[in-house]
């Protein structure tokens, strides 16, 4: 079987998917006999022209990385985002604001104007061009990552779950962190990570992106049974969600 | 002579290098940092004490213990929270795991390639197989230490304003000490290897003004006060604004940083001159073996610094987790917080350098300031005058030459530019 030819490219974010790619260690280098990298900046010193796999990571925030994704876009074959900065835009979505002149400001005070440092709303990498596949998550799994690439490999489309985190969290046994007076997002958001933030000592939230008909009121009847507020809930689920967050202002 | 180097590979985010010199006239040097700002500090208005950790944490993939435990120590300040000796020690230990995984990765992954004359460690994995399985090891342990204390190994969850959310057991500590005791052989091989190598650094120096936190008695990552190689007198983390004088430069979206001089250096190497007295026995062996002495100023020499600081961070681990086992692992469960108004500082040694977080709180704990100041803030103008100085010296080599000696020096900060674009 012919390799894919395999290619990692970053926008705004912590490069933390990226990471868990190295950190998949001999993992990695099982990957390497269906794929051959011949572009990844952070890892290696080579670049290609086109690709059969092209991963990307992180938020569009500037016009130029518009163009830069478009072109990346042209070159690949199958474009895959990588991590919820590209899938919905992740915590990067906070910045967003009615005035994007006062957020510049905050962080770059008077030299503010600076044209270098412009900056737009950000965006998704879908909201720019086709997106073929997603890795979800915050950092992404690297089961998934793994199992989406052999997929992709062996041409088979990728099944994942659509169920919410609170399945996957109950089959490990956790205690749940209601149980703590905590809010968790885990009946709301998508499972596939397998609940490790709740088995951490912390709640869910909610980085793999929300279950496509978030049952509100189920969540509710949790809230009410603990005496918590769906605002509660929504402060939250600004982190990773803020879409979501304010369509269920009204709530 | 042109080079443009438009995003230096093996670093962690885009950065050139842009050069021009005629007839052995410098005409151009800059090292540019093009990378797509965030406005994390805009985005933390608003956020519950709960959720900063979570935010912050995401500014940096590679150092987000880091990231992490500055920010739960300012919002511990900020708060007025105080914590067990238990958990002071479960967290230090645990940031030993990141410098151990990130410094390794650094060293194996990033710079290796270039001692050895190749394009990545992929070569690598055949022509020197030991070596590169005894990195693998050592990076994987990193990982699974950072796992077993932080919940995760990227974006932690177990650390908690106040204590943890969830803790190892004895268990667990007794079986990560076995294999702490295991990688030293590892570390020794990697030691050994790049001492074999270390001819292929360039012989450059530039004295610069040097910092990092200092605690005498201690090699210090958690704990301290600002010290810096310019001055006998310590700073108070709390005036960390006072000592890095951020500003913005057009060449760069990531602000820059400057004290005494008109650049300082932060990372292994500062650390190295200003705490290597407190360095246990065989991470003080390994630095005189590998030629690595407190009166270096070799930029090139930090990753050096980095080996003698993975032998540390595990000699210092072994100690923690014996006195962890003497007093016994306690449940210590997390109490119920009143939030406060207040503004809090936490300061940490990142693996690249000095990391500084400020919080301001309003009486529901929602935080309504911020201000974050980042390692590779803080070498980026160090970073430019070692260009300037490098330039001139390497004139008459050739092109590629040039090139390369120009992107080594990059990597040997290990900068994190996504991270200081945040
Ligand atoms: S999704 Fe999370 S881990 Fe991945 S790049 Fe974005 S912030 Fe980093
Ligand atoms: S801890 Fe969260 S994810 Fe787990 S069961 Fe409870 S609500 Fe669901
Ligand atoms: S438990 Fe929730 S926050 Fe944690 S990884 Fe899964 S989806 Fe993300
Ligand atoms: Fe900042």
């Amino acid at each position: 079987m012919k390799k894919l030819r395999m290619a990692i490219f970053d926008f705004a974010c912590c490069e933390g998917c990226q990471l868990q790619i190295v950190n998949m260690e001999e993992g990695l280098l099982d990957l390497l006999d269906i794929v051959e990298p011949v572009e990844w900046r952070e890892a290696i010193s080579d670049q290609s022209e086109e690709y059969d796999l092209a991963f990307v990571e992180g938020s569009i925030t500037r016009e130029e990385d518009e163009q830069r994704l478009k072109d990346i876009r042209q070159r690949a074959r199958i474009l895959v985002a990588l991590g919820a900065c590209a899938v919905n835009g992740g915590v990067n979505r906070l910045k967003n604001a009615p005035d994007m002149d006062e957020v510049r400001r905050c962080v770059y005070g008077n030299s503010a104007t600076m044209p270098h440092l412009a900056t737009a709303p950000t965006k998704a990498v879908g909201e720019v061009v086709k997106v073929d596949f997603e890795v979800r998550g915050c950092p992404m799994s690297r089961r998934e990552f793994t199992y989406i690439v052999r997929c992709l490999a062996a041409a088979t489309t990728p099944v994942v779950p659509t169920y919410p985190v609170c399945v996957e969290c109950k089959l490990r046994e956790t205690v749940c962190r209601y149980e703590f007076n905590e809010v968790c997002l885990g009946v709301v958001t998508r499972a596939g990570c397998n609940a490790p933030c709740p088995a951490g000592g912390q709640w869910c939230y909610g980085c793999r992106g929300l279950v496509d008909d978030p049952n509100v009121n189920g969540a509710k009847d949790i809230m009410d049974k603990y005496g918590k507020t769906v605002a509660d809930l929504r402060s939250r689920m600004e982190l990773f969600n803020s879409v979501e967050a304010r369509q269920c202002q009204g709530q | 002579m042109t080079i443009n180097v438009h995003h230096v590979t093996r670093i962690e985010g885009h950065g050139n290098i842009r050069l021009q010199a005629t007839d052995g006239r410098v005409e151009k040097v800059l090292w540019q940092v093009p990378e797509a700002p965030r406005f994390f500090e805009a985005m933390l208005r608003g956020r519950s004490w709960q959720d900063v950790q979570t935010v912050v944490s995401r500014i940096c993939g590679i150092c987000s213990f880091a990231h992490s435990l500055a920010s739960i120590k300012a919002t511990e300040a900020a708060l007025g929270l105080t914590v067990s000796q238990q958990t002071d020690q479960l967290r230090q230990l645990a940031f030993g795991g990141e410098q151990l995984e990130s410094h390794v990765l650094h060293v194996g992954y990033l710079v290796a390639p270039d001692l050895a004359g190749v394009k990545s460690v992929v070569p690598l994995v055949s022509s020197h197989p030991e070596v590169v399985k005894a990195v693998i090891r050592a990076h994987r342990l990193g990982n699974e230490w950072m796992e077993l204390l932080g919940g995760r190994r990227t974006h932690p969850v177990s650390f908690r304003p106040g204590g943890f959310g969830k803790l190892p057991t004895e268990k667990e500590l007794g079986d990560l000490k076995g294999r702490l005791m295991n990688v030293v052989q590892d570390l020794k091989l990697i030691a050994a290897t790049v001492t074999s190598l270390a001819g292929k650094l360039p012989a450059f120096e530039r004295p610069t003004e040097y910092v990092a936190l200092t605690s005498p008695g201690c090699y210090t990552f958690y704990h301290g006060q600002i010290g810096s190689t310019d001055t006998p007198d310590t700073v108070a983390v709390e005036r960390f604004e006072e000592i890095a004088n951020e500003h913005v430069v057009a060449q760069s979206t990531a602000k820059w940083a400057r004290w005494h001089r008109e650049s300082y250096a932060v990372g292994a190497l500062s650390r190295f001159k200003l705490n290597h007295a407190w360095l246990h026995p065989l991470a003080t062996t390994t630095a005189r073996d590998l030629g690595l002495t407190p009166a270096c100023c070799n930029p090139y020499m930090n990753s050096v610094a980095q080996v003698v600081e993975s032998v540390e961070v595990v000699e210092a681990a072994l100690e923690l987790i014996d006195q962890l086992l003497t007093r016994g692992i306690k449940a210590e469960p997390l109490r119920p917080v009143r939030p406060k108004a207040g503004t809090g500082v936490g300061a940490v040694e990142a693996p690249r350098g000095t990391l500084f977080h400020r919080y301001t709180y309003d009486d529901h704990g929602v935080c309504t300031a911020a201000n974050v100041c980042i390692p590779t803030n803080q070498n980026h103008a160090n970073i430019q005058k070692d260009f300037e100085a490098l330039l001139p010296e390497v004139i008459d080599e050739e092109e590629p030459r040039v090139r390369l000696l120009f992107e080594m020096l990059v990597r040997a900060y290990d900068p994190c530019v996504s991270c200081s674009s945040h």
